[in-house]
């Protein structure tokens, strides 16, 4: 029996074409947010009311992860931005080859800001880094307010949490969800996480995500 | 579910080590940092399952998990952090900032 060290780095291949991708989008300036959560958080709802609502401030594209289906990619292209649509066949997560395939696929030169909306899935994707300048994590009320202390690795890792469907508190009774029980838990696992409780539906609350997106475009376009 | 395609990864590096030496492996070390979110046994299930017919087939994987670096925003010191309720053992401040997780490593392979 003998022993042999290797140290060899695994999945090293995703780093490769991570560091790609970030260079790609830094040569033309343009902002990179991945956007990942549970499925039926309302992240291609929140895509479409972004792009519609800032069309004349923000050129936006979309790269649009998805294990089957075009379904999100045709909501996005109603909309007339640029979209691309990955299928993962399987895989829960979008890995940096397949954003690095669909990055030369988009008008990147014409765009101020590209979001990558992940697989619905709140573990996966977060272990993937793709290139992006920062990931967005989404959090609907219906699926309650103790996904922060159970699912910490995301909500450490996010720029930004918006917490979305929040006119369902307004029927009282309907949801049991408790905003600051949210706030306090991801603010303890990364206190400058920027927290916007949102409804995607009837845009209440939307505008502060909007003045955030539009103060970083700026930032990342100089 | 994304142990799979660190298996698939490992099973690839391991077999070229293993093709090198024309030996049949028996035993890998792995580490990586916490942030993998990486569950022992469903890595370990994933491999068995690819590994098997393979000069890897029965291969026994030891995953080591490092522990999460922070640095404090206050006086700058790193430390390790758990998630349950993290903060500088210097200064007792909350506010520190994520280093990057301890790569994925194939350390050892025992044959």
């Amino acid at each position: 029996m003998q022993k042999v060290n290797v140290a060899k780095k695994i999945l090293s291949a995703n780093e490769e074409y991570a560091f790609k991708n970030i260079l790609i989008l830094t040569e033309h300036k343009t902002l990179c947010l991945n956007m990942i959560s549970s499925p039926g958080s309302g992240k291609t709802t929140i895509l479409t009311r972004t792009i519609n609502e800032l069309k004349d401030q923000i050129k936006i594209g979309v790269i649009e992860g998805d294990i089957q289906t075009d379904i999100d990619a045709e909501k996005i292209r109603a909309t007339k931005a640029p979209v691309v649509q990955i299928n993962t066949d399987g895989a829960c997560h979008l890995s940096a080859a397949q954003v690095n395939k669909a990055l030369k696929n988009l008008p990147i030169s014409e765009l101020d800001l590209i979001f990558i909306e992940n697989v619905g899935n709140l573990v996966c994707p977060s272990a993937f880094e793709l290139g992006e300048a920062g990931k967005i994590v989404v959090l609907s009320v219906a699926e309650g307010d103790d996904k922060p202390a159970k699912y910490p690795v995301i909500f450490a890792k996010s720029k930004v949490l918006l917490i979305n469907k929040i006119d369902l508190l307004n029927a009282e009774a309907l949801v049991d969800f408790d905003i600051e029980r949210v706030e306090a838990d991801a603010r303890k696992l990364n206190k400058g996480i920027e927290i916007f409780p949102i409804s995607a539906k009837t845009g209440e609350g939307i505008t502060n995500w909007y003045n955030w997106l539009i103060k970083s475009v700026k930032k990342s376009s100089v | 579910m994304h142990e799979m395609m660190v298996a698939e990864n490992l099973l690839s590096a391991i077999s070229d080590e293993a093709a090198k030496r024309k030996i049949k492996p028996i035993g890998a070390k792995i580490s990586c940092g916490k942030l993998y979110a990486i569950n022992d046994e469903v890595l370990c299930f994933a491999f068995e399952a690819i590994a098997k017919d393979t000069s890897c087939e029965g291969l026994k994987l030891q995953i080591e998990h490092k522990p999460i670096q922070c640095r404090c925003k206050k006086c700058n010191e790193t430390f390790n952090a758990d998630f349950s309720g993290p903060k500088c053992p210097k200064c007792s401040s909350e506010d520190f900032e994520l280093l990057p997780d301890a790569p994925l490593l194939l350390e050892e392979i025992e044959f």
